[in-house]
């Protein structure tokens, strides 16, 4: 058991400051900045689990140490495992971005057309056709509710609101 | 007691669709075999669930340590009553769906298009579907979840058309960051209580700092809301399930948020029963039920308004789930097993539909009721499902989580009661809409309405064209099948429907009906599961022996 031994602090700094670095990156548009912010808070959760093993201690092989002076092997094992993952889904993103830069010459994710016609749709101040405009006052209410599920495509694509798309 | 060799099935689920996957993948260049690979692994599997269901309600859990490991150490696989049902029915669903996209191919009449990948990348899928059905611990659980989710990233983006490879951006950066904090979780779980293992953990976690425990429950609960895209974090789903191939949406819709609810049943009542959370989970169950409904009603986009009557109805479970009764999770349960069969049907009548007239955008659609009645009649009997028509299984459904409103009585939970009807009266509008579009009037109506509609958009302003290039786009992207890229399939847009694909289509929409005829012994099999959740005890006495029990 762990429970009782105080964390290091450098690592925990370290994990937070990865995983801030790499939420940054990933709010941008264009996917390899994605990528390299999912890496980056990859690497800052893989940290983490250093933090979730407990103290360091000798290598945990059987009958190399006592076995109260070697480090906790879980969390090690789990880690390798999503270090496994991680690899695999950056290597998937990257041939993705690679894809998306050959069919549209830049690797920036483009728009949702569905969001693209909302947000013309807004900035036109249009009404669906079944909607009645004598019921002025729902009007507000009635639109926010109704486009609140289309419209945020997750923040790397609501990211610029003002900029046309296309 | 048991018979002992019956544990040792319950890998097989996992086993048998990974090893299909080797075989697919080493003879992609022969289709017949990889058909017949593939339609017999996954034939085993729904017999093996269909064993493990029995032997669960008999016989209590079936666990197997993999690999004899020593028993709080290793991985442990549980099958008991809850996952057994849920390995069951997503068995079937996988299978029929696989006998759809084999139709589908062969329809193409050419035997190189349905590309090689796709069989192995789908049974990989069903493996991790399994493997998050029967993992016993935490970190499996992840694991279960990356194997499916990575087969559903290359499912999603198959062909890498512009349109797929944006929906699928989305998919996997918002899939990626959940499971980043799925392991921040896992990592926080562990380093909290010094075991991953649920079964340990149910007992451990009640003895940590409450605190604590709120934080890793909430981080889990986030973490299993985005896969099971309850309100707010759903926005991604109807985002990128339309522009995938129709049997993928389909087995996807079906299953993958369904796993993000069973996710959230077993944490909730196998990890942390003293804290049900119930006013926030009853809130996000009544928004994502009516701003899911509200943008079902909004849309005209068959497969749209499919996808976001799917995000609504999640709200059904979770309200089930957040009313920590055992009626409220038996009806959870059982609205879970009707949801997975409906859902599957529609998204493969949509598919047929796309095929049938070459598009799915209600505005255009008409007359599909004099010209394919066999798909017509499917579409209504699914879509009076899903709304929740007596004597329906969604009806029975529906009923059975309003029951359990009802007893619980706090104000909240009939608010969520007047709000379950509700949604399901919209469902009903919403599809009724679809039916009256696109079935029933004709498809004269349909054009004029339709230039009508263009008419008017011209007048608007420029902004009609780009409208029109991107819908052009879409439905060239829909086009181009389950693969090839190029969207060489725009010139003839309507093809014939193979008769395996409607067969799959209709068996699919009689499973619903199945469940319907079956409910009874249905309810009282989610009943008993529900108790089982509710009391834990035969969950943790059955993996973990008396010794390491603490």
């Amino acid at each position: 058991m762990t429970a009782t031994l105080a964390p290091n602090l450098t690592l925990v700094i370290v994990a937070a400051g990865l995983i801030a670095v790499g939420s940054a990156l990933v709010l941008d548009r264009s996917l390899v900045r994605v990528v390299l912010g999912l890496m980056l808070i990859g690497n800052g959760v893989a940290t983490l689990y250093l933090v979730a093993g407990g103290r360091a201690g000798e290598a945990p092989f059987v009958g190399s140490a006592p076995a109260n002076e070697m480090s906790d092997p879980l969390p090690q094992a789990m880690v390798l495992t999503a270090i496994v993952i991680s690899l695999a889904m950056i290597g998937f993103l990257l041939a993705l971005a690679y894809r998306l830069w050959q069919l549209s010459g830049t690797d920036d994710v483009p728009d949702d057309a569905e969001d693209a016609v909302i947000q013309r749709m807004a900035r036109d101040e249009e009404m669906s056709a079944t909607f009645d405009p004598g019921l002025e006052p729902t009007t507000t209410s009635d639109e926010l509710a109704v486009e609140e599920p289309g419209a945020p495509d997750g923040p790397d694509l609501a990211a610029p609101v003002g900029g046309d798309p296309q | 007691m048991t018979a002992s060799w019956i544990p040792n099935l319950v890998p097989f689920p996992v086993l048998l669709p990974l090893l299909g996957a080797a075989l697919t993948l080493a003879f992609r260049r022969s289709p017949h075999l990889q058909r017949a690979i593939s339609i017999s692994a996954l034939t085993g599997v729904v017999a093996v669930a269909a064993l493990l269901v029995v032997e669960a309600d008999s016989h209590g859990p079936q666990v197997l340590w993999v690999g004899a490991w020593r028993e709080p150490l290793g991985i442990a696989l549980v099958a008991d009553r809850l996952s057994s049902l849920m390995l069951l029915v997503s068995s079937i669903v996988t299978l029929l769906v696989l006998i759809f996209a084999i139709g589908q191919g062969q329809a193409n009449d050419d035997d190189e298009t349905p590309v090689s990948i796709f069989h192995p990348t789908y049974l990989v899928l069903t493996a991790g579907v399994a493997n998050a059905f029967l993992a016993g611990d935490l970190f499996n659980l992840f694991v279960g979840f990356e194997i499916l989710l990575f087969a559903s990233y290359v499912l999603i983006t198959l062909g890498g058309t512009v349109l797929r490879i944006r929906s699928g951006t989305t998919y996997v950066v918002v899939s990626l960051l959940s499971s980043s904090l799925f392991l921040v979780a896992i990592a926080g779980v562990y380093a909290a209580t010094g075991t991953v293992n649920l079964a340990q953990l149910s007992i451990r976690l009640a003895g940590i700092n409450p605190a604590v425990a709120l934080v890793l429950q909430l981080t889990l609960l986030t973490v299993f809301c985005i896969k099971a895209a309850v309100f707010p974090m759903s926005a991604w789903l109807p985002d990128s399930y339309p522009t995938a191939p129709a049997p993928v949406t389909a087995v996807f819709a079906g299953l993958l948020t369904k796993i993000g609810v069973y996710a959230i049943i077993r944490m909730q009542t196998l990890l942390f029963p003293q804290s049900p959370l119930q006013t926030l989970l009853l809130s996000a169950a009544l928004l994502t039920m009516i701003i899911g409904i509200l943008g079902a009603v909004s849309q005209t986009g068959l497969k749209r308004i499919l996808s976001f009557t799917l995000v609504s109805h999640i709200g059904y479970m979770l309200f089930g789930i957040a009313l920590a009764t055992t009626h409220g999770m038996a009806g959870a349960i059982f609205y879970v097993v009707h949801h997975i069969t409906v859902q599957t049907a529609l998204f493969l009548i949509s598919g047929l539909v796309e095929r049938f007239a070459g598009t799915t955008s209600l505005d255009r659609l008409g007359g599909l009721a004099a010209a394919a009645p066999v798909l017509s009649i499917l579409f209504f009997v699914a879509a009076m499902n899903l709304s929740g028509i007596p004597p329906m299984s969604g009806f029975l459904a529906k009923i059975g989580l309003l029951q359990a409103g009802v007893e619980v009585g706090t104000p909240l939970a009939w608010v969520l009661v007047v709000a379950a009807i509700v949604t399901s009266l919209l469902t009903l509008y919403a599809l009724a809409k679809v039916w009256s579009q696109a079935f029933w009037r004709s498809q004269g109506e349909a054009r004029a309405a339709a230039i009508a509609t263009a008419r008017v958009d011209d007048e608007d302003d420029d902004a009609y064209d780009f409208e029109l290039t991107l819908e052009a786009e879409m439905e060239a992207a829909q086009q181009a099948a389950l693969v090839g890229g190029t969207p060489v399939a725009v010139a003839t847009r309507q093809r014939p429907l193979s008769r395996m694909m409607k067969g799959a289509t209709a068996a699919m929409t009689a499973t619903g009906l199945v469940i319907m005829l079956a409910a009874g012994p249905l309810f009282a099999f989610t009943q008993r599961a529900a108790n089982d959740l509710m009391a834990r005890d035969p969950y943790v006495t059955s993996v973990l022996p008396q010794a390491v029990r603490h």
